[in-house]
């Protein structure tokens, strides 16, 4: 293998991995604090993008700048985080807290087809482009090939986010609460934190950053019906390979599977699409708790 | 021997008869409604057995499409019968299942679902790159024959149903005599406490293994009769994630109480999914995904359930009644 298909690899597996990051940390953090394997995290990345793209087609249509279109992607995440999050939370997990992990999983299964339907009936089944935000920042040339710039923003911007989710989980007062929660749930009700709050808060979160994974992704691909579909079996993939509940898992997790696949789209592009899955068989086959999940005491 | 022949036994046995009776006068659409709903529920029965240890896969449309698949590749080698090709797609699914058992044996609660879930992922990956089996567009299944006779027209379909109904009933009847079996039996107590089982002298593993080849048996054969029955394969519409998760709909719908209820849940799910893509194709996956969050709050337990909680008050009220009768002659 010549040095210059080793960068191509490098940067293309980056970009990959940056865009997994994105989606598999919302879905690692509500797992970590919930214990919820949350199957609409998809819709919450099609939302985004959805709701990103059509705002970005707007504002263009408008004559208004387009720098603008990253304003967006944010505000179109926010809302969604704050409009799905409380929806789902309050509406749904709320009930279920208590009853087995299966049925959770399932019935967020069971929102997440409603939620399919619901993103066809707001927007139809026409893909939807909004490539103003890749145009306006152009490419550049890394070894005689042309990459985008907005999607090597993506990997500072994935850099970005674990950092922020780093300092906030390890350097403010609600991080210090969070974690409680996550080591004993019931103890922490005792000590006197509002779990349920906790829980809320975590769950904005989280759907925020699907959303932001669907938004800020929307530039580069075409938004049509079923992107959800995809993206949430390779964030599972992504959290399973990481430790499900690690922020660094996800992040590490990520890398792992967005160089594995770069490389096999180069290389061997006939194993590209079950690449993903064979790594998270053999993580678990070695690791069954993935790479970087807390250990954790046998209950007799 | 009598206690293998109780009610639910006798329930399947009258099913069987009445379906063979009402195939005379089904119409050519509602055999094929009543071929997928075998066809599903025979998985679902599978899902059934490892639920009862309290263990959900899902992946199992690996072994749906591996028994669909085997058809596909059985067709392609030239070998065309219904019974060889129902025989060999259960077989390749139950091997598969064994072998994969000894490695999924030893994972509990949401990682052996996620594992499962990631081999069936493996093989749609495989599928969908597979260019001499049609890749994602998926292969065409030609007409079966029986034992050497080909059947034509409406009696082929007919004939397809029979084949079903006695599959069905045969896999049904001995799973429930599997559950009630001592082995069967024991794995609830899995579901309780494994250390226990494990003290006691059993090898939990082993027995989980057990229903883990059942369940790939089961989903193999379903794999079979559907690709016969809808007359083609794809990845998508066989192997990919959404069809297990399907399969656990079913379970859950149908609850975890009874075998033959899964038949009626895998029923129930047909006919939804078929009248909301027939009448409101842009909301069929709201409506289904709808009926089954309402099923999830508030029959936890399934369909199954209702009957139960039927003779329950039935119990009570009777049992009230009595009480009062002893009441009033101790006034007496």
């Amino acid at each position: 293998m010549d040095f210059e298909l080793l960068i191509v690899i490098l940067v293309d597996g980056l970009v990959y991995s940056s865009y997994l990051f994105l989606v598999a940390v919302g879905l690692t953090v509500i797992f970590g604090v919930q214990k919820v394997l949350n199957v609409t995290h998809g819709s919450f990345y099609a939302f985004g993008a959805y709701l990103a793209a059509y705002l970005i087609g707007l504002w263009s249509r408008g004559g208004l700048p387009d720098a603008g279109g990253f304003l967006l992607i944010l505000v179109s995440a926010l809302i969604l985080g704050l409009i799905l999050g409380i929806i789902i939370e309050r509406g749904l997990l709320k009930f279920l807290y208590d009853r087995d992990e299966h049925i959770v999983v399932l019935a967020t299964f069971a929102a997440f087809l409603v939620l399919e339907d619901v993103i066809l009936l707001i927007w139809g089944t026409d893909p939807y482009l909004a490539f103003q935000p890749l145009a306006l920042l152009g490419n550049s040339e890394i070894v005689g090939l042309i990459f985008d710039n907005y999607a090597l923003t993506m990997i500072a911007l994935s850099f970005v986010v674990a950092y922020v989710l780093w300092y906030g989980l390890n350097r403010t007062q609600f991080g210090r609460i969070l974690l409680a929660v996550i080591y004993d749930r019931e103890i922490s009700m005792a000590m006197g934190i509002n779990v349920t709050k906790v829980f809320l808060i975590t769950f904005i979160i989280g759907t925020f950053l699907g959303a932001l994974g669907g938004a800020y992704h929307a530039p580069i691909i075409s938004v049509q019906p079923g992107i959800g579909v995809e993206v949430i079996v390779l964030a599972f993939a992504v959290v399973v390979i990481g430790g499900m509940g690690s922020i660094p898992g996800a992040l590490i997790g990520s890398i792992v599977v967005g160089i594995a696949r770069a490389a096999a789209v180069h290389q061997l592009p006939e194993i590209e699409l079950f690449v993903i899955y064979g790594i998270m068989a053999l993580v678990l086959i070695f690791r069954p708790e993935g790479l970087f999940a807390p250990i954790k005491a046998r209950k007799i | 021997m009598s206690r293998l022949l109780d009610r639910t036994f006798w329930g399947l046995t009258t099913g069987l008869v009445f379906l063979f009776l009402l195939n005379f006068f089904l119409e050519e659409w509602m055999r094929t409604i009543g071929l997928q709903t075998l066809a599903r529920g025979l998985v679902a029965i599978g899902l059934l057995v490892l639920w009862r240890t309290g263990m959900v896969s899902f992946g199992h449309a690996l072994f749906f499409g591996f028994g669909a698949y085997t058809v596909a590749m059985m067709q392609i080698a030239g070998v065309n019968d219904i019974f060889v090709l129902l025989f060999c797609g259960t077989a390749v699914a139950g091997l598969l299942a064994v072998g994969l058992g000894f490695l999924l044996r030893q994972y509990r609660a949401i990682f052996f679902a996620l594992l499962n879930m990631a081999f069936s992922m493996i093989l749609y990956g495989v599928l969908a790159k597979v260019e001499s089996l049609g890749s994602t567009d998926g292969i065409g299944i030609s007409q079966v024959t029986f034992a050497g006779v080909k059947l034509e027209g409406e009696t082929y379909r007919m004939g397809l149903f029979v084949i079903a109904i006695v599959f069905a009933y045969i896999s049904a009847v001995a799973a429930h005599w599997y559950l009630k079996s001592t082995l069967g039996m024991m794995t609830m107590a899995v579901r309780e406490n494994e250390i226990r089982v494990e003290y006691l002298g059993y090898s939990a593993e082993k027995a989980i293994h057990a229903k883990y080849i059942i369940s790939g048996l089961l989903a193999g054969m379903g794999g079979v009769i559907m690709a016969v029955t809808v007359g083609h394969v794809d990845p998508d519409s066989m192997v990919y994630w959404p069809v297990s998760g399907d399969f656990v709909f079913i379970t859950i719908l149908s609850g975890t109480g009874n075998v033959g209820a899964t038949f009626i849940g895998a029923l129930v799910y047909e006919l939804l999914r078929t009248y909301a893509f027939e009448f409101a194709p842009e909301i069929w996956q709201l409506i289904l995904g709808g009926a089954l969050l309402l099923i999830i709050m508030f029959l936890p337990d399934g369909l199954w359930s209702i009957r139960s909680e039927w003779r329950n008050r039935r119990a009570i009220a009777k049992s009230r009644s009595s009480e009062d009768q002893t009441a009033e002659q101790g006034h007496d």
